[in-house]
């Protein structure tokens, strides 16, 4: 190429310290990139083992065995249908619940990774900011007045719009230059939930008392109603949210340099912004629509996977959806049986785990930024 | 843009394709822009006629003529506020400017998609921020990305990682490569930028104050790479607050005062005590080097 093949420097202590450094770093980074698979095939392996344990606990349980034959029954691969009573109990309830459960934390992780993203922010999450109680009022909206001109996708499509008009308030409200503030975002998120607490509030008053209980008990998030109509509704949402975000990863990677030095490497921003946010308004009404309010899966997982395997978009949107996942349905397995025969709200849950997580999170951003100036 | 890219039947699996040279699949099957083809020496790749860029209600430039060559170090200089910056982010193709033309490559630089004018300009920005602990080899391969989905850079045996780790030798960060760049100096941030701007291949190179957070060494050495770039065939265009460092590496300087060319042409041509004197309103002394005859610069400190 270039002069720059010729060493600048006459090779000195200087130049031998950088060459030598630079094949000490070779290893570090190799480590990093191996990560990846490795998490991956935990996650994975995790998912495996943990999906027909879960199918197996509950109030009538079945054998992990018995599940696993019954499976591969439906599958055509050998095994024995089992009882009438537990086959019914697997693919009625169980199995709508387990999928949900996993399309929904999917979809939960993901969309958070996306938002710290696109934000360029790590404690952008659609519960934080509001997104989340955004698409609830859409939500709230079908419910309350009996809205049902799209039947079964009718809750999600109506918390897909009101998710998506929240996306775009907070987008505009909270950047400046370029660049979302962390305060800014944390006070227009509290800002938008009064908001949408209100409208919520508002519908509940005009509610009749069935769907009052309804609202009331949703809003906590649960996913006790899981059926396979249920399961249908959120798919087309998570579905097309969960394929196209790792399009985005590498324009992500670079967007982390800031909008115009992203520009500057061909990046149309713009255009960019657009997409996204309607993937994350996709992803979260997705996960609102049936389940309710499920806080912090999404700024919790993007975390501990950035830690563990670097902040590379391309492993971390597919892994945050895989570890969402699991994280998701470990936690329902955990809101069904810890309280047994009663059921925690997931909702409740995730919140009681996520919220210290969170103030950590704060109290080490501050510390990082030497205050919030 | 979505449709193109290959399905993800479980997206898990996308995740892998970071590896140098094979690269994600979100473009391929898109249509890449080509590259620009090698300038001659003194090829014009950037320049401006009569440019009016206003910001707000405030004149930054008015009537700038300005023009970036192949093979040729352009220098900016210029009291605070003078437009500098500005005239840089103009050329950069950031502004749309109030009247008058900006062309990169021959073309209006408006009509350049960003892919492409990626290919033809790098830009060096003052600050160098990042939102998330990507490491420093991360940072400095982000210079390829306008690259990616072709294996081979403007020189054929070039691959991702030859470009990027020269680039990293010629700024000297090899040393902590695999730091997160959140945890690195001022100047160690500022060098790893510049790397990052080197491995983008573009040739034409427009950097704001690339040496403002360094160290005197790595002043030099700096501006030692801004000359091989140029004498290697690139245009080089370099905002610089030190006069006897623009005095010592620009072929050519252009010192601007409120949003106009107050003089341009060789430092020793241009640099005179009249004429900074004025233009910094700060008495100023221009003298030859004892030994070399190179042009000095200091500001007259009698009293």
């Amino acid at each position: 190429m270039t002069v720059l093949d010729k060493p600048v420097e006459p090779p000195g202590a200087d130049g031998s310290r950088t060459a030598g450094g630079r094949d000490g770093g070779r290893s570090p980074a190799g480590r990093r990139r191996t990560t990846p698979y490795l998490l991956t095939t935990g996650l994975v392996l995790a998912l495996l083992v943990l999906v027909p344990v879960a199918a197996g606990i509950g109030a009538y349980p079945v054998p992990t065995g018995d599940v696993l034959s019954s499976v591969a029954h439906r599958l055509g691969l050998g095994g024995d249908a089992l009882d009438r009573v537990p086959e019914s109990v697997l693919w009625n309830v169980r199995f709508p619940r387990i999928v949900l459960a996993l399309l929904i934390g999917g979809a939960l992780g993901c969309a958070g990774a996306l938002m710290q993203g696109v934000f360029g922010n790590p404690l952008a999450e659609p519960g934080v900011i509001g997104v989340s109680s955004g698409a609830a009022v859409g939500a709230v909206a079908a419910i309350a007045l009996g809205i049902d001109f799209l039947g079964n996708w009718t809750v999600s499509a109506l918390a897909f719009a009101a998710g998506l008009a929240t996306v775009l308030l907070v987008y505009a409200m909270s950047r400046s230059g370029g660049r979302t503030e962390v305060v800014t975002l944390i006070l227009t998120g509290i800002a938008v939930n009064a908001f949408a607490g209100a409208l919520i509030g508002l519908f509940i008053f005009f509610a009749d008392t069935a769907a009052v209980n309804q609202i009331v008990f949703w809003q906590l998030g649960s996913l006790a109603q899981a059926t396979w109509p249920k399961v249908l509704a959120v798919l087309p949402c998570a579905a097309v949210g969960l394929v196209v975000a790792p399009l985005y990863a590498r324009k992500l990677d670079l967007l982390a340099l800031g909008e115009r030095p992203a520009r500057h490497l061909g990046v149309d921003v713009e255009r960019l912004r657009i997409v996204l946010v309607l993937v994350i308004a996709l992803l979260t009404a997705a996960a609102v629509s049936v389940s309710g309010i499920i806080g912090f899966v999404g700024l919790v997982v993007p975390h501990l996977l950035r830690m563990a395997a670097g902040p590379g978009h391309r492993f971390l949107i597919p892994g945050s959806a895989l570890a969402g996942a699991l994280v998701l349905l470990a936690a329902d397995l955990g809101a069904r049986t810890v309280a047994e025969p009663a059921e925690l709200p997931i909702g409740v849950l995730t919140a009681l785990i996520g919220s210290p997580f969170f103030f950590w999170l704060l109290r080490r951003t501050r510390r990082k930024q030497g205050g919030w100036a | 843009m979505k449709s193109s890219g290959g399905p993800s039947l479980f997206p898990g699996f996308s995740g892998f394709s970071g590896f140098p040279g094979c690269s994600g699949f979100s473009g391929r099957l898109r249509r890449r822009p080509a590259p620009p083809p090698p300038a001659a020496p003194g090829d014009v790749l950037a320049e401006t006629e009569s440019l009016h860029v206003r910001l707000g209600s405030q004149d930054v430039l008015s009537g700038v003529d300005v023009a970036a060559r192949a093979g040729e170090v352009l220098a900016l200089v210029g009291p605070n506020g003078a437009g500098k910056s500005t005239l840089l982010a103009a050329l950069a193709a950031d502004l749309r400017p109030a009247s008058g033309v900006v062309r990169v490559h021959g073309r209006a630089a408006a009509d350049w998609s960003a892919p492409e004018l990626a290919l033809r300009r790098a830009v060096l920005p003052q600050s160098a921020a990042l939102s998330f602990p990507f490491t420093v080899e991360e940072v400095v391969r982000m210079g390829r990305a306008p690259w990616a989905h072709r294996p081979h850079g403007r020189d054929e045996e070039d691959s991702d990682d030859t470009v990027v780790a020269e680039a990293m030798a010629a700024t000297e960060v090899g040393a902590f490569a695999a730091r997160p760049f959140s945890a690195l100096s001022g100047g160690e941030r500022a060098r790893v930028a510049l790397a990052r701007v080197l491995a983008q291949r573009a040739p034409l190179l427009l950097l704001d104050e690339p040496t403002a957070a360094l160290d005197l060494r790595h002043q030099e050495l700096v501006l030692r790479v801004c000359r091989e770039r140029a004498r290697a065939g690139d245009a080089v265009v370099v905002v610089l607050h030190d006069l006897g460092l623009a005095a010592a590496y620009a072929h050519r300087v252009a010192v601007l005062r409120a949003g106009r060319i107050a003089a341009e042409g060789a430092p020793d041509e241009v640099f005179t005590d009249t004429l900074l004197s004025e233009v910094y309103r700060q008495p100023v002394e221009v003298f030859p080097h004892p030994r070399t005859g190179g042009v000095l610069i200091t500001p007259k400190r009698d009293s």
